[in-house]
This record gives C-alpha cells, sequence and structure tokens, in this order.
C-alpha cells in the first residue's frame, strides 16, 4: 500500500474538503479531558493529548441508537408498526488510536455471528473509515502488545496516520482509506524511506509499552475451575458496580431495549447496558442469576478473559487500552486480574495488588 | 439487503382466553396481518418469540401453538411485568408486533422413535403444549409418550379442555397432578411432580428421554428422581429462561458462561448443563 505525505499546513483544509463527503468524529478537548466525539462544522480535533476517556466506540456504536419509530395514533393506518429507521451517511473517525480499531474486530464477531446479523452495527461500521494515529506515548497503564494488538497495529484501519513533527505520513491499508485520503485532497507521495521508517518508529513505540500480561494459560484451564476459583471475593471486595469500566471499555457491547413515547410518536431505541448492574440479569419473578456484587464482577473478568476465549478460540476480548485501569475508582486492575487467572493452579501465592 | 432481525412482523390478537382461576394467565392467539409472514415464522416445538408492543417493549415467552396449527400462533403469558401487563389490558382486534422464532428446539431429531417423557409444572407447560400437539400430530414417528403435568390446583392448570382430551385417548399415559385440592370431584393425581415422577415416570433405558420445564423448585427435586431411576443426563433435556432483551445472542443478558440462553438454547441437555456456570 502506499504512503501519503500530509503536511500539517494542509491538515485543516483537507478536513473541510472532507467534510462534504463524511460526517467527522475525533478526540475533543473537553475541560481537562479528551473525549471521542462528534466534530462541529469546521472543528478539528485534537491530536496531542493521550487517548480519549471514552474510546471511539460510540461511532459505530452509539451509547443510545434509534432502531425504530411508531406511532400509536389511531387514524394512523399503519398504528403500532415499528418502521426502520434510515441508514447512516459516510463518517470518518479520525485520530483513532489502533487498539480502539482493533476493539472493532473483537466486537464484530458478537454483531456479525454467522447465522444472525445486528444490521445497525454493521451499517454503521460499513459506513466509517477508521483513520488511525500511532501512537508514540503509550501510558503507564497501556497493555495493548499483551492483547493482541499494540501502538501501530493495523488491523480495524483504513489509514494509519504517523506523525513527524511538520506532518503526518498516512498510510493506506484499505480502498475506503485511499477514497478517504483522495475527498481530503491529500496526495503527495511520501518519500521513498517512509515506510521503513514507519518501523523503526513502531518498534520503538512497542518497547515503551512496559506493561505485559501473560494470557497463555487462559484456554487451558477449565471453565468451571476458573468460575470456581477461590480470589473472586478478594478481586470483588473494593468494587462498587459503578459500571465505568464497561461504559468506557471499546469492546464491551451489553444493549438494553426500550421503548419512550411523547404523545402518540415514539422510538425503539438501544442503550448501552452494563453487566456490573442488578437489574442486567433480574428475572420477572424476582430471582437473580447474579443477584451479588461477586457473581458480577466475576462475570465482566470470565467474559472477557475466558468466555470470549473459548468461544472464538483467537484471544481475550481486550485490547489492553487500560481506561478500566485507569478510570475505576477504587483501583480494581483487569492486568493483575488476568494474572491471577492465567496462574491460577500454578501459583497459589498470587494476590491482589 | 440483509433482514433486520429485530424488527418485528405486525400480528393481531384474534382471541383471548383467561385460563387460570386467578386470571393471571392469558393465551393470545395472533394471526399475522401479512399472511406471507406466517410462512416466514416457520418453527419448532420449544422455540419462543419476542413478543412487541410499540410503547411498551418486548417480552420473550414460548411458543405454545404448534407447527402442525396453521393460520395462527398462540402464546400463554403470565401477568408480570410492564410489558406483560400491558398485554393483559389488551383486547381481540388490537395490533401488535411478534419477533422470531427465536433460540433452539428441543431435539426432535434425537427424539424421533424414543419414548418421551414431559415433565411441567404451573405455567411452563406452553412450549410443552406445543410438543405434545406436535407429537400427536405425527404420532407414528414417537414410541410411549407419557406426561407429567402439575400445578398448585385443578383451576391452576393451563389447556384444561386439551388435557382432558389427552386423558381420553390411549396414545398417550397422562399424569396430571395438583398440589393438593378440596375438590371432591378431582378425579387425577394429588401430589407434587417429583412424586408423580417417582411413582409414573418409565424406567429409564437409550430410547427413553425426558424433557422437564418448570419452575426452579420443582426440577431442583425431579432431577434427583429422575437420577435415582437411572435417566442418564444426557437424555434429560431442560429449557432455561433467562432475561433477556435481543432474544438472537447479541445484547449478552442472557449469557451463562459462553453461551446464550437465547440463542444456543434456551434447550439444553443437562450434561450440557453440568458443563456450564449455574447462572440461571
Amino acid at each position: 500500500m502506499t504512503c501519503i505525505k500530509i503536511d500539517k499546513q494542509l491538515w485543516a483544509q483537507g478536513l473541510a474538503a472532507a467534510e462534504a463527503q463524511y460526517r467527522l468524529f475525533g478526540p475533543v478537548k473537553q475541560g481537562a479531558l479528551y473525549q471521542f466525539d462528534a466534530l462541529a462544522a469546521g472543528q478539528t480535533p485534537d491530536l496531542d493529548g493521550p487517548n480519549t476517556r471514552t474510546s471511539a466506540r460510540a461511532v459505530v456504536y452509539p451509547q443510545s441508537e434509534v432502531l425504530f419509530e411508531y406511532s400509536l395514533d389511531s387514524r394512523d393506518p399503519e398504528a403500532h408498526v415499528l418502521k426502520e429507521t434510515p441508514a447512516p451517511a459516510p463518517r470518518a473517525a479520525l485520530a483513532v488510536r489502533p487498539c480502539d480499531a482493533y476493539s472493532f474486530v473483537l466486537v464484530r464477531r458478537n454483531f456479525e455471528a454467522p447465522d444472525v446479523k445486528d444490521v445497525y452495527w454493521l451499517r454503521n461500521y460499513a459506513a466509517t473509515v477508521f483513520v488511525g494515529l500511532a501512537c508514540d506515548r503509550p501510558c503507564s497503564t497501556c497493555f495493548c502488545t499483551s492483547a493482541g494488538c499494540g501502538p501501530y497495529h493495523e488491523e480495524g484501519l483504513d489509514v494509519l496516520l504517523v506523525d513527524e513533527e511538520n506532518h503526518y505520513l498516512a498510510k493506506t491499508i484499505t480502498d475506503k482509506g485511499a477514497a478517504f485520503l483522495q475527498t481530503a485532497g491529500w496526495r503527495t507521495p511520501a518519500d521513498p524511506e517512509a515506510e521503513a521508517r514507519i518501523a523503526q518508529r513502531r518498534s520503538a513505540a512497542e518497547a515503551r509499552v512496559v506493561s505485559t500480561v501473560p494470557t497463555d494459560r487462559l484456554a487451558q484451564i477449565p471453565q468451571l475451575e476458573l468460575y470456581a476459583a477461590n480470589f473472586w471475593q478478594d478481586v470483588a471486595f473494593a468494587c462498587i458496580n459503578c459500571g465505568t469500566c464497561t461504559y468506557l471499555c471499546p469492546t464491551c457491547w451489553c444493549f438494553d431495549i426500550q421503548d419512550e413515547t411523547r404523545g402518540n410518536q415514539g422510538i425503539r431505541l438501544r442503550n448501552w447496558d452494563s453487566c456490573m448492574f442488578p437489574l442486567f440479569t433480574l428475572h420477572g419473578s424476582g430471582h437473580n442469576p447474579r443477584g451479588q456484587k461477586v457473581q458480577r464482577v466475576r462475570q465482566r473478568f470470565m467474559h472477557k478473559l475466558k468466555y470470549y476465549v473459548d468461544k472464538y478460540g483467537d484471544g481475550i476480548q481486550c485490547v489492553g487500552c487500560g481506561r478500566c485501569v485507569q478510570y475505576c475508582p477504587v483501583n480494581i486492575d483487569i492486568r493483575r486480574v488476568c494474572e491471577l487467572m492465567n496462574g491460577y493452579g500454578q501459583n497459589a501465592a498470587c494476590k491482589v495488588a | 439487503m440483509q433482514p433486520n432481525p429485530y424488527l418485528p412482523y405486525p400480528v393481531r390478537i384474534d382471541e383471548i382466553t383467561i385460563e387460570t382461576e386467578d386470571k393471571n394467565l392469558k393465551t393470545f392467539k395472533f394471526s399475522f396481518l401479512d399472511p406471507a409472514d406466517e410462512e416466514k415464522f416457520a418453527y419448532r416445538p420449544g422455540q419462543f418469540a419476542e413478543l412487541s408492543i410499540a410503547g411498551k417493549g418486548e417480552i420473550p415467552i414460548g411458543i405454545a401453538s404448534s407447527p402442525t396449527e396453521k393460520g395462527f400462533v398462540k402464546f400463554t403469558v403470565n401477568k408480570v411485568g410492564l410489558v406483560t401487563s400491558h398485554l393483559h389490558k389488551m383486547k381481540e382486534g388490537d395490533v401488535m408486533g411478534i419477533r422470531g422464532p427465536l433460540g433452539n428446539w428441543y431435539p426432535w431429531d434425537l427424539l424421533a422413535g424414543k419414548n418421551v417423557v414431559i415433565i411441567g409444572g404451573g405455567f411452563a407447560f406452553t412450549t410443552l403444549r406445543s410438543s405434545i400437539i406436535y407429537m400427536l400430530a405425527n404420532r407414528e414417528r414417537f414410541g410411549d409418550i407419557h406426561v407429567i403435568y402439575g400445578a398448585r390446583t385443578p383451576g391452576m392448570l393451563l389447556y384444561r379442555q386439551e388435557l382432558a382430551a389427552w386423558e381420553a385417548r390411549d396414545d398417550i399415559h397422562m399424569h396430571i397432578t395438583v398440589d393438593a385440592t378440596q375438590d371432591p370431584s378431582w378425579k387425577y393425581n394429588v401430589g407434587f411432580v417429583p412424586t408423580i415422577t417417582d411413582q409414573k415416570a418409565p424406567a429409564a433405558d437409550e430410547n427413553t428421554y425426558a424433557i422437564i420445564c418448570g419452575p426452579p423448585i420443582m426440577i431442583k427435586f425431579t432431577q434427583p428422581v429422575l437420577d435415582a431411576r437411572g435417566y442418564a443426563h444426557d437424555h434429560i433435556v431442560m429449557s432455561l429462561e433467562n432475561r433477556m432483551k435481543c432474544g438472537i445472542g447479541m445484547c449478552s443478558h442472557c449469557n451463562v458462561g459462553q453461551y446464550f440462553v437465547c440463542k444456543d438454547g434456551p434447550v439444553f441437555t443437562l450434561a450440557q448443563l453440568n458443563a456450564m456456570p449455574k447462572e440461571y
């Protein structure tokens, strides 16, 4: 694939051209925090910060998404019949970190099952071009290189941008990415050594990810043994079931479906949900299969680090972005939990840090 | 274009029957607004569907009719929450939606030529009704059929006219029971389902399968009875319930380990359940 050089002076101008055809999303500074959000007309993304607090997940999978509209007006011949919402226009997710882009590859396995397709997720995904920004300054909480990706990982991206001071190198990964660069009017080929420099920077960035997590034994430990492991009470002890981890996680996909009516008109929408909440599993009878906190905490880690591993046979349901580690109000650390799980039966002395 | 698995088929309520003396269970008979949808809704006994009411939401309910009954689909619904309470207030002629069929079904291919023992309790008898109608319509395909069905009182039994009709047949062994009754005209069994199972269920063999569907307490005490009678765990077929939203394995509400009750189930053998966390 080709490499384009984008002079930073042409950045805003290119985005303005792209805006005519794409709805743009990207990192935006809000107060002290960076969020991944929709850009206003003419707004350029803020690329100087660390990875955003919220991931790019909402570009494809909004926190609230309207599935259907309906009328309850008895004069309407189609009253009570649900109407599908129109498909989205093309959009571009700018400066997505490679870990966040890779999360879509993992989540897609859920939404694009062999026999059932989630048309909403898939159409949003298909409408989005992912323009990644290679990550040269990983945080101390990052462990992407242990989670199947890395700071320059290309899987899930259409273009990878590499920041070289006065310009970006844009490595074209897919035709979709090439079309975006074309629309933005960025056409200057990079120098012949660009790819070699990217490879070099990639190695350097990977070396800066100092946090590593072992996952090699997760697949082989029997599921029910891990489920019955003796450390879950310890792991869950401080948890307040706030759900922050699940809302910030780029690979969490659970949702709820609700109807909202105003007057005679209404919408059926889906909202992010969280396995941290007791209502998530509460039966109509009052019975609750995961009524206790420890059961819900175990569910989150077992899902990401064992059920997913067993179901798809291709790694953990985690990209190592470290958000849940950074923002957990009680310092529960998935790296420690993964270590406990991976070492279960081997290292009895292992304790939660 | 991909079909939208969240889009219900529009249906009309044709008939509403109050099933139980507490009036908390009603059977709704639906017909599809577009007759072509009935063919698309091809189902097998044991499957469920999402009943969808615009403005209220959706609920997963087992299909009580049998695919051998044409021109309608039936669901028996217990009044519990928002959607079911609203449904109980709806009238014949009202329009709503049905999304499905969803989930797997009782293992009909495996059950061909086998003896089948159906064990049900309370209002979990709906997909079992579907199964009985289906087996009777294909009677030559099955060996002996036993049905053990219990409710708290005679008035809490579902489908009482059909139960009486099945009692009168000689190709199905009915063992109806109630927990207790003062009714002098009650001519069937009195006792909990596990007790009646112990008394009436045929001895286990390679060719005999038990299908169990009922409240957790019934299952808890019936299973040791079947164990004692020698039923192998891959010969005990169960139908699970869990809170659900999407019904198609996307939203993850109903997961039990790596499986979804809505998509990989609701039907599992006890042998399968033994290898899964008990989160149901």
